[in-house]
């Protein structure tokens, strides 16, 4: 009688099926480990793929820098000076930083106006480059973004805002080719943006035009407001941001302890802290998940010990009729197992139709990050291996405390 | 059949022991039917478990069909039991979630007989006890004599050498305990072995040989005139 033989298993089906309140109590604690496990999986799954979601379009390598006001003297000059960064900044930066890749510096208005037939929106107004597209990406929903030719020609286009275009234009209507008023100034309407769940420092109330249009409208000069850094992959975003801040400190007489003179943000530390923060939940759930299957398994194995209690005569009249220790621990082990994985299969079937939920539910949320919450072949194989090992090692108990029993003693029981 | 010489058993718990069997010398030839008699506490149960290999003996000789039994493991116990013996008990001691021809067909099942042909089998042995009609009943819808002679049909099935029955009948009616000595004496007939240990008298003149015992010891071993146990059932 090897373990595939039939007979084996249609004794283990029958003693289980014929205990069905028995076996269905048996399992509970693994059918809510299993599920406990899977959602914590699936959450971890999901939380990562909205964060995913929400920095979807956005370099992680690359860094954001402003002016503020200086907070020390120096050089002559007193603590509380303004500095502006200009293009020539950009192009010695370029020159000086090796880790730099690409910069797209940006120039914004705080008291445009913005008019079209009679309707303010009072959107923010940004001069850019396309390359601004390379390090944080505007998802598009109708004509273009802002590209080279509009540069190079000083094209007095805009791409606006989903909230611009429903404070600018009724609804429904097509903005694309229309035009609107900055400054007393008309601009074409070439594209439309919706707001990703992206990281986003002008929401969808903003109007971009392009840079060098810009410069001429607003008569800026080669001001600019601030810059967006794309650090060539490999390097780090931190290296480059100190060797920036001392190029622009050396050069604008700022001391170099003013921590205060310049502003940036580092967004690889935010997708660092992400990765890692994703990892810690990913290892938790796998910690609290393994806990609660043996904790599940644990109950199986302690259920089984006691209907071995309860089962003393039956063993007893097995052994008696022929039914050697080893069959008895096999059958024995057999129904941890089945049991197990039946409650396991159970717990799968049920925690994916929850996850499937929840997606359905949340997925589709904006401010909500839980996507495609799924768990991976793997999780669901290294689960499996776990909870089959683990009920075999447990059965043991049961099966030992069985074989234990002896005939003569088993059959006295009543 | 039975040879047994010398045997002795004790019990030993803590610092007591106490001595059951104190030398019992038995031969038994086949096809013989022997009741074993003796008042409560005697050893009647001892003496039969020992044979039946669920339980050791301390000393002595035990020869079951020229094979000496001796030195017995777990495992070797087991297979002796499924090869040579049957057994009937007072409480049945069926398995009460298989219906009656599975449990016929357990001991079918651990000598490896394939399933289509452990259940013809089982089938074939309620119908020799007359209960073809029950075969797909769980115990607890059968009546006592019923479920004793799933039991017997239980004990035959793997076709032993011997079958050992501890009171049979203790837990029947008369009318029911004659039926059923009757299957016995009829499975008798057919040339098996049996040894059954009772209290009752009128149970014990169903065998052919009446064993006494006392005090750990044979105080009368006679052969009987057997009485036919159909006389008293209609
Ligand atoms: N496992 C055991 N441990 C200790 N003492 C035992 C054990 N089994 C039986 N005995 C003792 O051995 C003696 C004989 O017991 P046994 O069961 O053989 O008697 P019996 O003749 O079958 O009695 P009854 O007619 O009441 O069934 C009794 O005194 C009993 O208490
Ligand atoms: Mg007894």
């Amino acid at each position: 009688m090897g373990i595939f033989d039939r007979d084996l298993w249609n004794e283990v089906f029958s003693t289980l099926s014929k205990n069905m309140l028995r076996t269905v109590l048996t399992t509970l604690g693994v059918i809510f480990a299993i599920i406990i496990l899977i959602l914590l999986l699936g959450a971890t799954t999901g939380m990562s793929n909205g964060f995913n979601k929400i920095f979807a379009g956005t370099a992680s390598n690359s860094m954001f820098m402003w002016t503020q006001t200086t907070s020390m003297p120096y050089g002559g000059f007193e603590r509380g000076r303004r500095i502006d960064f200009t293009l020539e900044d950009v192009d010695l930066i370029k020159r000086q930083v090796s880790e730099v890749d690409i910069i797209a510096p940006r120039i914004q208005s705080g008291s445009a106006t913005v008019i079209r037939e009679g309707k303010t929106s009072g959107s923010g107004v940004y001069g850019d480059y396309p390359s601004i597209s390379l390090v944080s990406k505007k998802r598009i929903v109708e004509g273009r973004f802002l590209n080279q030719s509009d540069i190079d020609e000083s094209k007095k286009v805009c791409v606006i805002g989903l909230d611009a275009y429903k404070l600018l234009f009724d609804k429904g209507e097509n903005a694309i080719g229309k035009f609107i008023q900055v400054n007393g100034i008309y601009f074409m309407v070439v594209g439309v943006y919706k707001r990703n769940d992206n990281i986003n420092f002008e929401g969808e109330n903003a109007v971009f035009v392009p840079f060098t249009t810009f410069q001429k409208v607003f008569n800026t000069g080669n001001k600019i407001g601030w810059m967006a850094i794309l650090i060539h992959p490999g390097k780090q975003v931190k290296v480059a941001e100190n060797k920036i801040k001392t190029l622009m400190k050396e050069k604008y007489n700022v001391h170099p302890n003013d921590v205060r003179a310049f502003g940036s943000f580092d967004m690889s530390e935010v997708f660092t802290g992400i990765s890692a923060f994703v990892m810690v939940l990913q290892g938790f759930s796998f910690f609290v998940g393994i806990f609660t299957l043996l904790a599940g398994v644990i109950a199986v194995s302690n259920i089984l010990l006691i209907t071995v209690k309860e089962r003393t005569n039956e063993i007893g009249v097995r052994r008696a009729l022929g039914a050697t220790p080893k069959i008895i621990k096999r059958q024995i082990i057999l129904e941890s197992i089945v049991l197990t994985t039946f409650a396991g299969l159970i717990g799968f079937v049920i925690s994916v139709a929850v996850l499937h939920f929840l997606d359905y539910k949340f997925g589709a949320s904006e401010d909500f990050p839980f996507v495609n919450p799924t768990v991976s072949l793997l999780q669901i194989t290294i689960s499996f291996i776990l909870m089959v090992t683990l009920s075999v090692l447990i059965g043991l108990i049961p099966a030992n405390r069985a074989v234990k029993i002896k005939p003569i003693e088993a059959l006295r029981e009543e | 059949m039975i040879e047994i010489k010398n045997l002795h058993k004790s019990y030993h718990m803590g610092s007591n022991s106490l001595h059951v069997l104190k030398g019992i010398n038995l031969s038994i030839k086949e096809g013989e039917l022997v009741a074993i008699m003796g008042s409560s506490g005697s050893g009647k149960s001892t003496f039969l478990n020992i044979l039946g290999m669920l339980d050791n003996l301390d000393e002595g000789e035990y020869i079951l069909d020229e094979v000496p039994i001796k030195n017995l493991n777990e495992t070797k116990a087991a297979n002796y039991r499924n090869k040579f013996l049957g057994f009937i008990f007072q409480s049945f001691n069926l398995i009460n979630y298989k219906t009656a021809w599975e449990n016929v067909a357990l001991p079918l099942y651990y000598q490896g007989v394939p399933r289509k042909e452990r259940k013809e089998r089982a089938i074939k042995h309620l119908e020799s006890v007359g209960l073809g009609p029950w075969i797909e009943h769980l115990p607890s819808e059968l009546s006592g004599g019923q479920k004793q002679r799933v039991a017997i049909a239980r004990a035959l099935a793997a076709e032993p050498k011997v079958m050992l029955a501890d009171e049979p009948t203790g837990a029947l009616d008369s009318t029911t305990s004659r039926e059923v000595m009757d299957l016995v004496q009829k499975i008798n007939d057919q040339g098996k072995t049996i040894l059954v240990v009772t209290h009752e008298d009128d149970i014990a003149h169903m065998c052919k040989r009446i064993v006494h015992l006392k005090d750990g010891v044979i105080v009368e071993d006679s052969y009987v005139n057997q009485v036919r146990a159909s006389e008293y059932v209609q």
